[in-house]
């Protein structure tokens, strides 16, 4: 009895595992081969035909699109932990009136679904010249990560001691070299889970990418991958497809992988305690 | 301040109190000043935008010249010209569409559900390889929604996917199957992807909420020879009920607002739309501004009122200041 629960057991992790691994490992597979190898199905790797990779940039300027979803995911990570930080210490330590209303409506427009503000949002962007431009989606993708910012460093500057910055106060200290010589170093390793978290979400962010830009040179990887397109309208060129999938995934799961516990607990700080 | 200066003469007690509520509104301003720039870019990306679109949502706007535009009242979403009924609440794509995401909430978060619990019991085991397990079933919800449909699209492709194979190998369809064209199978497809990228996030938050539980109780529960599915219904299950409920409706809102997946999945097919994809193609394809906002207006409505009623049950617990 005890031996058939074991075995039942790891069957289901496996079964688990694979079901969690094969995409991407078939991902993987069909991005090296190429030509009419691609049309056969083949369960394991034969062959690494480097075709599709070398492809993926010359055909369109894929290049430029990572290169785009790193500045737009970078600034947005920036920005966010800069104004969230400042935000989250005085949510999580100062006690004020309507402290619980401003976080809560906070929380609520991290809850908007993006299309409810996509026309605004459009002629925003359009008026302010940013049509078609990297800051133009900076901006956008900050309603996205900044109220999920805020919240999650607050719970986690809730969690601090108090006795940290009444020392620091009787010392005589201004609350903003509070933050900046007290909470700063102590919230480092918060900030690296929401930056993370922050990252995540812009570099996978498409509605805004797709609606806001217009030129390919311009796009981020997400739209870029989604229009790509063949030699003709009914071909897609699915070698780089995965080609370019697995170009762009990779370094997100050595992120995952490296920062496994952080980003687990920033997904439930933000959750859970939320 | 003045307060604190005019009290020089006061006993000691008084004096310590008048200078820490000074402190405390030295502290208090400068929370605001801390809160304001994020409250400004909030008000101008999130609060602006939003007015706006629901402004739009009254209006004839057309998406090449917004700033040409008449108030319209109500048209957008109801009117009637001559006996005939006009406008959105009337349009069957836009309950379709309804329809379409409101089904693939309820099924891709139910399935997600049960396996959320059975991963997360898995994971909550003592078993060599249990942070190898939480590492893997973490990469489908990092892979961008995008490459992630993309990735399913080539696997359900109908000629030379290896879904179809893989079926077709086992027996258990006789002829190959076109997933994502069809319209019964699309959706399916979606809720399928949907479960394969988002069960992990549900599974980690059950998770956190189980290595919470005391563990005396299942020891007591096993001294007395209890059924380990008793004890699952009887014992994990209303204790991970609160951590359950916020997860299930976290994945819901998400679900309801769902976008890439399916616009990229079969390929922004009229079928199968969304409620989101429905208000893009207004907005963007047909440049029907007005229309489009009244649309993302609705959609606004409907998950606002399930935050409003979530925010309200939840909020005996966010109200109370920790400190």
């Amino acid at each position: 009895m005890k031996i058939v629960t074991r075995i039942g057991f790891w069957l289901l992790v496996i079964a688990i595992g694979l079901f969690a691994l094969f995409p991407l490992y078939y991902a993987i597979i069909s991005s090296f081969r190429s030509g009419a190898a691609l049309f056969t199905i083949a369960y394991l790797p034969e062959r690494f035909d480097p075709t599709n990779y070398i492809a993926v940039f010359e055909r369109q300027p894929f290049g430029q699109n990572i290169l785009n979803s790193i500045i737009v995911a970078g600034s947005v990570v920036a920005i966010s932990l800069a104004l969230g930080m400042t935000a989250a210490y005085a949510f999580g330590r100062i006690p004020f009136r309507g402290r619980g209303l401003l976080l809560m409506t906070i929380l609520a427009v991290s809850m908007f679904p993006q299309v409810a503000v996509l026309s605004g949002m459009f002629e925003l962007i359009r008026s302010l010249g940013l049509y078609n431009t990297l800051p133009g989606l900076i901006l956008a993708n900050l309603m996205l990560t900044l109220p999920f910012t805020i919240w999650v460093l607050t719970t986690f500057m809730r969690e601090l001691p108090k006795e940290i910055e009444e020392a620091a106060f009787v010392d005589g200290a201004t609350p903003w070299i509070v933050v900046r010589r007290v909470f700063l170093p102590l919230m480092a390793p918060a900030a690296v889970t929401t930056g993370l978290l922050a990252f995540i979400v812009s570099w996978n962010e498409f509605l805004f990418a797709l609606t806001f830009t217009l030129t390919n040179e311009r796009r981020t990887v997400p739209p870029a991958i989604a229009l790509m397109t063949g030699s003709t309208a009914y071909e897609l060129p699915w070698g780089t497809i995965m080609a370019a999938s697995v170009i762009v995934t990779l370094p997100i799961i050595a992120l995952v992988l490296v920062f496994q516990r952080k980003i687990v607990a920033g997904l439930t700080a933000g959750a859970v305690k939320g | 301040m003045t307060s604190a200066v005019a009290q020089g003469n006061v006993s000691v007690p008084q004096q310590a109190r008048g200078r820490r509520s000074s402190l405390t509104r030295s502290r208090i301003r400068s929370a605001w000043a801390f809160i304001a720039p994020s409250l400004i870019i909030l008000a101008l990306i999130a609060g602006w935008p939003l007015a706006r679109t629901i402004w739009f949502s009254f209006t004839d706007a057309n998406l090449n010249n917004l700033s040409d535009y008449e108030f319209i009242g109500f048209e957008n979403y109801l009117a009637n010209y001559d006996g005939e009924w006009l406008g959105l609440l009337t349009d069957p794509d836009w309950w379709h569409s309804v329809w379409n995401t409101v089904w693939f909430t309820l099924v891709s978060v139910s399935i997600e559900t049960v396996l959320g619990i059975i991963v997360a019991l898995i994971l909550n085991a003592a078993f060599p390889g249990r942070g190898l397990m939480r590492a893997i079933i973490l990469i489908p919800w990092a892979i961008p929604t995008i490459v992630s449909a993309k990735m399913w699209n080539w696997m359900l492709h109908d000629q030379f996917g290896v879904i179809n194979d893989l079926l077709l190998r086992l027996g258990l369809i006789a002829a190959p199957m076109t997933w994502t064209a069809n319209a019964d199978t699309a959706l399916w497809a979606a809720v399928m992807v949907d479960v394969w990228k988002h069960t992990s996030f549900m599974a980690l938050l059950i998770l956190a909420a189980l290595q919470m539980l005391p563990q005396d109780i299942y020891e007591a529960a096993k001294v007395d020879g209890v059924s380990p599915i008793r004890v699952f219904f009887r014992i994990t299950l209303p204790l991970i009920k609160p951590a359950l409920l916020v997860a299930v409706i976290f994945r819901s809102l998400d679900a309801l607002r769902v976008f890439d997946l399916i616009y990229v999945l079969t390929s922004n097919a009229r079928d199968t739309a969304s409620m989101s994809i429905y208000a893009r193609q207004q907005l963007v394809d047909f440049q029907e501004v007005g229309l489009g906002s009244a649309a993302s207006t609705l959609i606004f409505l409907i998950i606002a009122i399930i935050v409003v009623i979530t925010l309200a049950a939840g909020r005996v617990r966010l109200g109370e200041d920790p400190r």
